[in-house]
């Protein structure tokens, strides 16, 4: 066939030396090899390293978070101070505020150390106040409240302990810590030593840092993180439903059907561009364009939903496109050769084949969004709702609210170190929810995948 | 030369189905087809042939519109099929690709049953009322694929679970089960052993009793096999159109010589 004839060199050959005894050249190959496989470990090990780094430390200071102690006492419910008329009509009821509570959970601590014989050197019941949370009395005004036939009875009550107290019992709040501190002293800590012993505080799972809601400054042991990831749910829900369609819509249409000209081009150039954008950026946009434009709710769910899809759809329209480049064209020329549309090609087999790519990428958009802060800033969505179910959390889309990760920084920025454990054990749930997401993204992705 | 099967060679002049003139295709600057005038008849296998690049499996893909996916592409000249010219303005390309099928280079079979291979063409066609005609439409393509006895047992595993012959006869079937006038075959057998490219070949010529059957193919021996037509393309020309047994014993033109000995290509 061919007309070439090879040259074979003739005498001209190459002395290539022992094949067991490595050369200088090869020498040298092989360590610069062993180099870039030593640089290559080392990057990795350093990753490892701040990744345990990481986890350790929000674990060590988070997981106190989940833990918060509690005070058993019987409180009686007193008549005379709580229902005067003694009709137990509700109205009336609910004109005792809570200051009409805090005498008798004084009264009820007091009796409960004194029953217990414990060499308390207090001798007057206000000073309780030191021990017990301020909530408490809320506690026992709600539960009256609703249902008033308590009042009479003496019942029991795992009442809070106030954030210096349960700082105490978690080495938090030493006795040196606290020579400057007017809201408990040493002789309450040494109460507190003795009531430890006797059973009466004790540290339990703290169910209401996952479930409540916000509570002000001065009592950092009631706060919960629960109202704030309904808050990011209604966000999530708002991105979900309006990024993935327009998101996968928009990338079909460049993918699939726009012609390649130069303004497709700028559009594709402009998406990248887009996805790289400070989300900060995005916040003001919000608020210019949601809030003060368009007249919407400030720091409602809605808001904090469409700005956060504007973040993520760049992210979902990048990975929805890559993953539709990825189905093998012979698979659209086959579905175009026995007459489909270009719709149904699409549709029916290029679509199902990117599934398992689009959904990965939608899931890591939403994950990106969901720990996002600096544009709920902006926009506001760091509401301060401090009451829990049913009254004043929020209930919608249009109503204040928060989200996880605004709420943790709202905590990390009060002064009280009681709110710095919470800010920890905030980051544990939201990495809870991301791995938990990644986690679905990751099954989703082997349950779609198919092979062609 | 060549080892010729007997096959019916006494060409009786059948319908025509094709008939181009002066057909110019463009890629961008790039004249690819210069000038193709061919006509091809109904019931018969019509072989193009030709070396690398030389446009023919360019100028397959016009007598579909398969061209019209590629954006640079410009199709200029006269089409005509059954009359009527396919880049007609009125002329909706999915409606031609239901007449005209095609089989692909590499067996590319959906990523689905094997059943919905066969079905998804009738099925966007609204060729079958109910399932049990939809069944008939399915048996009757994958017996025409000649793979229906290897796969009956079997019609929902999937389709790309087959060897690449067996995939290869799938896409004819699924070709066929459109019920197509015309099927055009882009070297359908490159991709597949001897022993699955005779039986591609025996199916081809099987189907030339129902179809008009167009075939690239880089294989001369498959040429002479199968065909009773051939055209040689060299660099976007149509060189020489005729007879396959004259074409490969007594071209008349100097570089089909020269491609069928082997001096070209």
């Amino acid at each position: 066939m061919t007309d070439a004839t090879l040259d074979t060199g003739g005498e001209r050959r190459a002395s290539h030396g022992s094949l067991t005894a490595q050369d200088e050249r090869t020498k040298r190959r092989n360590r610069a090899e062993a180099r870039f496989k030593a640089y290559g470990i080392a990057a990795i090990s350093a990753g490892l390293f701040f990744l345990c780094v990481l986890l350790v430390s929000i674990i060590t200071n988070g997981l106190t978070a989940f833990q918060q102690t509690f005070i058993e006492v019987e409180v009686f419910l007193d008549p005379e101070v709580l229902d005067k008329n003694g009709n137990r009509d509700p109205d009336d009821l609910r004109k005792v505020s809570t200051f009409g509570y805090n005498p008798l959970i004084n009264q009820a601590v007091f009796d409960k150390i004194n029953s217990f014989d414990l060499d308390s050197p207090i001798e007057d019941p206000k000073q309780m106040r030191n021990l017990v949370s301020a909530s408490a009395a809320a506690t026992l005004r709600d539960s009256v409240l609703e249902d008033p036939e308590l009042i009479g009875q003496t019942l029991t009550y795992q009442l809070l302990a106030s954030s210096r107290v349960d700082g105490y019992l978690k080495g938090r709040v030493s006795r040196e810590s606290i020579a400057e501190d007017k809201n408990i002293t040493v002789e309450d800590l040494d109460l507190v030593d003795q009531m430890v012993e006797a059973g009466i505080i004790a540290k339990s799972f703290n169910w209401s840092f996952i479930t409540g809601a916000d509570a002000s400054e001065s009592r950092p042991e009631q706060a919960g993180i629960g109202v704030s990831m309904l808050g990011s749910l209604f966000m999530m829900f708002v991105v979900l439903a309006l990024s993935l369609p327009i998101g996968v819509a928009a990338s079909i249409y460049l993918e699939e059907f726009a012609p390649q000209n130069r303004f497709t081009d700028f559009i594709e150039v402009n998406i990248s561009n887009l996805a790289a954008v400070p989300s900060i950026v995005f916040g003001i946009l919000g608020l210019a364009v949601f809030i003060q434009f368009m007249h919407l709710p400030q720091s409602a769910p809605l808001v904090g939903g469409l700005v956060l899809t504007l973040m993520t759809l760049p992210t979902i329209i990048i990975s929805t496109r890559a993953s539709l480049k990825a189905v093998p064209p012979s698979i659209r020329d086959a579905a175009l050769g026995v007459g489909a549309s270009k719709m149904q090609s699409v549709f029916h087999h290029v679509l199902p084949l990117a599934m398992p790519g689009i959904l990965t990428g939608t899931i890591i958009g939403l994950a990106q969004a969901l720990g996002e802060t600096a544009p709920l800033l902006l926009i506001g969505m760091v509401g301060y709702i401090a009451t829990n179910y049913p009254e004043g959390v929020a209930s919608g889309f249009m109503d204040p609210n928060s989200a996880i990760p605004a709420q943790i920084y709202q905590w990390a920025t009060r002064a009280d170190p009681a709110f710095y454990e919470r800010a920890w054990g905030g980051i544990i749930i939201l990495l809870v929810f991301l791995m938990t997401m990644n986690i679905i993204a990751i099954l989703l992705r082997r349950r779609f995948e198919r092979r062609w | 030369m060549y080892d010729t099967p007997e096959l019916d060679r006494t060409v009786t002049r059948n319908e025509l189905k094709f008939a181009c003139k002066n057909v110019q295709v463009f890629y961008g600057d790039t004249h690819a087809i210069k000038d193709v005038d061919v006509e091809l008849e109904d019931k018969t296998v019509t072989a193009f042939i030709g070396p690398s690049g030389c446009g023919k499996s360019t100028f397959l893909r016009c007598l579909n519109r398969m061209n019209d996916t590629i954006d640079i592409c410009r199709v200029e000249g006269d089409i005509l099929l059954d009359d009527v010219d396919i880049y007609d303005k009125r002329v909706d390309p999915v409606q031609l690709r239901a007449k005209v099928g095609m089989v692909f280079q590499k067996p590319n079979p959906f990523p689905k049953s094997i059943y919905d291979n066969v079905a998804y063409g009738p099925r966007i066609h609204g060729l079958a009322k109910n399932k049990a005609e939809l069944d008939d439409v399915v048996e009757r393509a994958l017996r025409r694929g000649a793979i229906w006895d290897e796969v009956k047992d079997r019609l929902d595993a999937p389709g790309t679970g087959l060897s690449g012959g067996q995939q290869q006869r799938l896409c004819i079937a699924r070709a066929v089960a459109t019920e197509p006038e015309v099927l055009l075959m882009d070297e359908p057998c490159s991709a597949l052993d001897p022993i699955a490219t005779a039986q591609v070949e025996e199916l081809i010529d099987e189907l030339r009793a129902n179809f008009s059957v167009v075939i690239v193919t880089h294989s001369m021996q498959q040429a002479a096999r199968v065909s009773q037509k051939t055209a040689f393309f060299h660099l976007g020309n149509l060189v020489e159109f005729g007879e396959t047994g004259q074409i490969f014993t007594n071209p008349t033109d100097e570089r089909t010589e020269s491609y069928i000995t082997g001096r070209i290509g």
